[in-house]
């Protein structure tokens, strides 16, 4: 990892781009993150439900940005991440995760990050405090 | 509010010690894409300053669903689980924890409450997890219960 420098308000992070979501996706992610909650993995549960069909976990568009921030800098300096999920991701969707530094001060940068669907629909809108050395 | 909320803010949840597995965060690794060796691969992580591989930033969240049941308070708050969304996630780093480590996760509902005259309820977790007496991480999970029988 190429430990980043210039760091100022403005500085935006390469995007990343996630590939379809698909049906093995969110089933290997139950199981690695412990959320079984058939919701995201069983259509007939999503059915009974009043869905159309299953939907992503949250927690997995959260690991994507996370993955976009450790990326960037090492992990131990990420003092705070937070995200508020503002929208369904149904399955087979793609994402782009996105971060910019809004704020830099006393050492530490504060980062806008979002995850959107193609069509522009936010679905996770967060920041990250990211200590600068 | 379906949801009795004196119930819920009097509710004392199990705290939970669980013992992070290698295998477990390469498998995380592999469902969630990240292919950074520092991920898989202790030499990798050991290279990088690592004492073994480290606990990615929301790998947190999923060390508390080692509970056996971890959904067992939202049933005793008759909570329908295909009517939960997760409605917000937060993380507090205070030191990186690792493949090997034994931690401790102490969580707690901290508030309750409604909006749209009740279609929606809110509950608000907070877990301290702690390493021995350091603290190493705070999670904090807002989820949302809806309740489609009201009227809005």
């Amino acid at each position: 990892m190429t430990i980043p420098t210039n760091i100022e308000v403005g500085t935006e992070l390469p995007a990343l781009r996630i590939a379809p979501i698909s049906r093995t996706t969110l089933a290997l992610f139950a199981g690695a993150s412990g959320d079984h909650n058939p919701i995201h993995i069983d259509l007939d549960v999503a059915q009974s439900a009043g869905l159309d069909d299953v939907f992503v976990h949250g927690m997995l568009s959260m690991a994507y940005l996370g993955r976009l921030l450790t990326d960037w800098v090492p992990q131990e300096r990420i003092r705070s991440y937070r995200v508020r999920f503002a929208a369904v991701t149904p399955v087979n969707a793609s994402l782009t995760c996105t971060a910019s530094v809004v704020s830099v001060e006393d050492g530490l940068a504060t980062l806008a990050l979002t995850v959107a669907l193609d069509d522009g629909t936010l679905t996770l809108a967060g920041d990250a405090l990211v200590a600068l050395d | 509010m379906a949801i009795d909320a004196e119930a819920a803010r009097n509710m004392a949840l199990d705290p939970i010690t669980v013992q992070v597995e290698r295998g477990r965060l390469r498998f995380f690794a592999k469902a969630t894409g990240q292919t950074d060796p520092i991920c898989t691969d202790v030499d990798a992580a050991g290279r990088a300053g690592h004492r073994d591989l480290p606990v990615p930033p929301t790998f947190f969240f999923s060390l508390e669903l080692e509970a056996p049941d971890p959904f067992a308070y939202l049933a005793a708050l008759d909570v329908d689980l295909r009517r939960v969304l997760h409605g917000e996630q937060a993380f507090t780093y205070h030191r990186p924890a690792y493949a090997g480590d034994t931690l401790t996760l102490q969580p707690r509902i901290v508030d309750v409450y409604s909006k749209k005259g009740g279609a929606l309820d809110f509950l608000v977790k907070q877990t301290d997890v702690h390493r021995g007496t350091e603290l190493i991480a705070e999670t904090r999970s807002v989820l949302v219960v809806r309740n489609p029988e009201v009227p809005q």
